[in-house]
C-alpha cells in the first residue's frame, strides 16, 4: 500500500521537476562562486601583501620604516625609511591635482550647465577615449615632449623631474574629475536652477552659487577619487619622474615614487624571499592602504553627504 | 516739475546701471563658456599632440619589417614580432578568464542575489577592486601566480593577472546592461513556465549582449595597454623567440605549451626601449606607442559607437 503511494506521488513530471530544480540550484551556485571571485581577489591581495610584508618587518622595525629618511634596501648599506618614496608620491600627486582639479571642475561645470546636448554628445566620448590611452604612452610624452618643453623655460630642469610627470598625470586625471563631478551636478534638480533663473541670475551665477554648492559632496568625492588615481599611477612616474628615492617636495627635482620603486625592483632579477623582494610588498602595502583610504573616504562622502531633494 | 525730472533722470541712470550690469554678467557667461570649452579641449589637444608626436618620432619604423623582426641589440633592426604575438596570446587568456567569470558574476548580482549583507559585501568588493591601482594586481600575481601557484613568468600568469584587473569593468558593464531590461520581459517568460535560468539565459543574456560586449571591449583595450602589472610579475623584456604555436598539424591539433612560455607584450617592449639612454631606441618606442594608441583608440571607439547604437535602437 505504502509502496504504491510513493509510486503514485512521484510521477514522471514531478521527477523532471526535481531534476530541473537541482539544475537550477547548481547553476545558481556556479554564478555565486563567480561573484565571490571579487571577494576572493580582495582577500588574496590583502593576504599576499600582509604575508610578504610580515617577512620584511621581521628585519625592519616599523619605526625605522615610517620615520627613516633614507630608502636604499638594495644597497650594501641598507636603509629602510619609506619617507622619500611617500614624498615623491605626494609631490607628483600634488602637481597632478593642481592641474586636474581646476581644469576638471571647470570642464564639469561647462558640461553640466553650459554645453548644448550636441556638444555633450561629442565631448563625453572624447573624454572617454582619453581615459583609454595607455599610461606608458603618456610616460613617453612626459619624458620626451613635456620635459624638453619645460627645459626651454627652466634650463636647469633635470631630464627626470616630478614636474613634467605630474603635469601629464594631471591631464590624464581630468576626465575622472570631470565625469564624477558632472554626474553630481546633473543630479541637482532642475527646479533649483529654474528658481535661480527666475530671480534673474545668469547661467554662470547659477552654476557658481546654486549648482556647485548643491553638488559639493559629489565634487569633493571626485577630488578624493582623483587623489587615489594619482597616488596609484605607475608608468608615467616610472618613466619620467626618476628612479632615485630622494626626500624632497620640490617638483623640479627627480624622485622615485612608491610605484616607480616597485617597477624598478621588479625589472631587476631579485631572488624570491630576499629582503629586496619583500620590500616591494611592504611598499605596495603602504600604497594599497593609501588608495583604499582615499577610495573609502570618497565613497562615504558621496553616499553619506549626498544632498536629498 | 523739477522734482519729477530729476526722478526721471535717476530712474534712467538706474536703468542704465542695471543694463550695464546685465551686459557685464552676460559677458561673464560668455567668458566662462570660453574657458570651459578650453578646459574640455585640453584633454583632446594633449591626446592629439601625443599621437602626432609619436607618429612623427616613430615614422621611420613604420614598415613591415618592424612587425616581422625580433627585438635586437641594434635599434635599426629591432622589431615587434615577439611583442605583438605575445600581446595576442595574453589577451586570449585574459578574455577567456575574465569574460565568463565577469558575466556570471554580473548575472548573479543582478538576477539572483538576495538583498542582504552578503550581496552588499560582494558589491563593496567589486567597487573597491575597480579603484585598486594596477600595480597592486601585479604584486598579487607575483606572490600568488608566479610563486604561490608556481605558474612562473608565463603567458598564463600575465593573462590571468590582466583578467583579474578587468573583472570589475566586465561585472559593472554586465550589470548595467541587464538593468536596462524591463521586468515585463522576465514576467512574460515566467508566465509560460520558464525556470529562472531559462529566463536568464534565453532572455536576459540575449538582450544585454550588446551592452556586455561594450564593457568587454573597453576592458580588453585597457588590458592591452597595461604595463605596470606585467613588469611587476617580472616578465623578461628581451624575448627573441615565439611561444610554441597553439595549433599544430598533428592530432589533437591543439597545443597548450604556449601558456607556460616566456613572453613579452607591446607596452613592455615599448617601456624597454624607452628606458634605454640610446635615442635610436626611442624611435622604436615611439612607433610602438603609436601602434598601441591606435589599437586602443579603435577598440574604445568601437565600444562607444556600439553603445550609442544600442541606446538608439532599443525601444522597450
Amino acid at each position: 500500500m505504502l509502496n504504491n503511494l510513493t509510486e503514485l506521488s512521484i510521477s514522471p513530471r514531478l521527477a523532471k521537476n526535481i531534476r530541473r530544480n537541482v539544475k537550477e540550484r547548481v547553476i545558481e551556485f556556479i554564478l555565486m562562486m563567480a561573484a565571490l571571485s571579487a571577494v576572493f581577489t580582495t582577500f588574496a591581495i590583502v593576504a599576499i601583501l600582509l604575508y610578504e610584508s610580515f617577512g620584511f618587518f621581521e628585519t625592519v622595525s616599523l619605526v625605522e620604516f615610517f620615520t627613516g629618511t633614507v630608502w636604499t634596501p638594495l644597497f650594501e648599506d641598507a636603509h629602510y625609511g619609506i619617507m622619500p618614496l611617500i614624498a615623491g608620491t605626494l609631490t607628483t600627486s600634488f602637481v597632478a591635482l593642481a592641474v586636474a582639479v581646476p581644469v576638471g571642475t571647470i570642464a564639469a561645470i561647462y558640461l553640466s550647465e553650459f554645453a548644448s546636448h550636441k556638444t555633450r554628445e561629442i565631448t563625453k566620448p572624447v573624454l572617454e577615449l582619453l581615459v583609454g590611452v595607455p599610461t606608458i604612452a603618456f610616460g613617453y610624452f612626459a619624458l620626451l615632449f613635456v620635459t624638453p618643453l619645460l627645459q626651454i623655460i627652466y634650463p636647469d630642469l633635470p631630464g627626470f623631474n616630478m614636474l613634467s610627470a605630474g603635469l601629464v598625470m594631471g591631464v590624464m586625471i581630468v576626465p575622472y574629475i570631470a565625469s564624477v563631478a558632472e554626474d553630481a551636478m546633473r543630479a541637482v534638480p532642475m527646479s533649483m536652477r529654474e528658481g535661480s533663473y527666475a530671480m534673474g541670475a545668469t547661467r554662470f551665477q547659477t552654476a557658481l552659487r546654486v549648482v556647485t554648492p548643491a553638488a559639493t559632496s559629489g565634487i569633493v568625492a571626485a577630488y578624493i577619487l582623483a587623489v587615489s588615481r594619482a597616488v596609484g599611477e605607475t608608468m608615467v612616474v616610472a618613466v619620467a619622474a626618476g628612479q632615485q628615492p630622494t626626500l624632497t617636495f620640490d617638483p623640479t627635482e627627480g624622485a622615485a615614487t612608491i610605484t616607480a620603486y616597485i617597477v624598478q625592483v621588479a625589472m631587476g632579477d631579485l631572488p624570491h624571499a630576499s629582503i629586496g623582494y619583500q620590500s616591494i610588498f611592504a611598499a605596495g602595502l603602504v600604497l594599497f592602504a593609501m588608495t583604499l583610504t582615499f577610495n573609502l573616504i570618497g565613497h562615504v562622502v558621496r553616499k553619506k553627504y549626498r544632498e536629498q531633494y | 516739475m523739477a522734482v519729477t525730472q530729476s526722478k526721471k533722470a535717476s530712474v534712467l541712470a538706474d536703468l542704465d546701471a542695471v543694463r550695464s550690469m546685465i551686459r557685464r554678467h552676460k559677458f561673464n557667461d560668455l567668458v566662462f563658456a570660453g574657458i570651459g570649452l578650453i578646459a574640455l579641449m585640453i584633454g583632446l589637444l594633449t591626446l592629439l599632440t601625443l599621437f602626432v608626436d609619436l607618429v612623427m618620432d616613430g615614422y621611420p619604423r613604420f614598415n613591415l619589417q618592424f612587425f616581422s623582426d625580433f627585438p635586437s641589440r641594434r635599434a635599426g633592426s629591432a622589431g615587434l614580432l615577439s611583442a605583438w604575438v605575445g600581446s595576442i596570446l595574453v589577451m586570449a587568456v585574459t578574455f577567456l578568464s575574465a569574460v565568463p567569470v565577469g558575466v556570471a558574476a554580473g548575472l548573479y548580482l543582478e538576477e539572483y542575489a538576495p538583498k542582504n549583507w552578503f550581496s552588499d559585501l560582494i558589491e563593496i568588493n567589486v567597487s573597491n577592486l575597480a579603484g585598486v591601482p594596477s600595480i597592486i594586481y601585479g604584486l598579487l600575481a607575483l606572490g600568488l601566480f608566479v610563486y604561490g601557484l608556481d605558474l612562473g613568468q608565463s603567458i598564463l600568469t600575465a593573462g590571468l593577472t590582466l583578467g583579474l584587473l578587468i573583472l570589475p569593468t566586465v561585472i559593472v558593464s554586465t550589470r548595467e546592461a541587464i538593468r536596462g531590461i524591463p521586468v515585463a520581459i522576465r514576467e512574460a517568460a515566467y508566465a509560460v513556465g520558464a525556470t529562472k535560468w531559462q529566463v536568464v539565459s534565453d532572455h536576459v543574456v540575449k538582450y544585454s549582449q550588446g551592452g556586455i560586449l561594450t564593457g568587454v571591449i573597453i576592458g580588453m583595450s585597457r588590458a592591452i595597454g597595461e604595463t605596470a602589472p606585467i613588469i611587476t610579475i617580472g616578465a623578461l623584456t628581451f624575448i627573441a623567440f615565439l611561444p610554441p604555436a597553439p595549433v599544430t598539424d598533428v592530432a589533437p591539433f591543439l597545443n597548450f605549451e604556449w601558456l607556460n612560455s616566456a613572453f613579452t607584450v607591446l607596452p613592455i617592449q615599448m617601456f624597454n626601449w624607452l628606458s634605454r639612454p640610446d635615442h635610436a631606441f626611442h624611435i622604436n618606442a615611439a612607433a610602438t606607442g603609436a601602434i598601441i594608441i591606435l589599437v586602443t583608440l579603435l577598440m574604445n571607439g568601437t565600444a562607444i559607437y556600439l553603445r550609442y547604437k544600442i541606446r538608439k535602437n532599443i525601444k522597450w
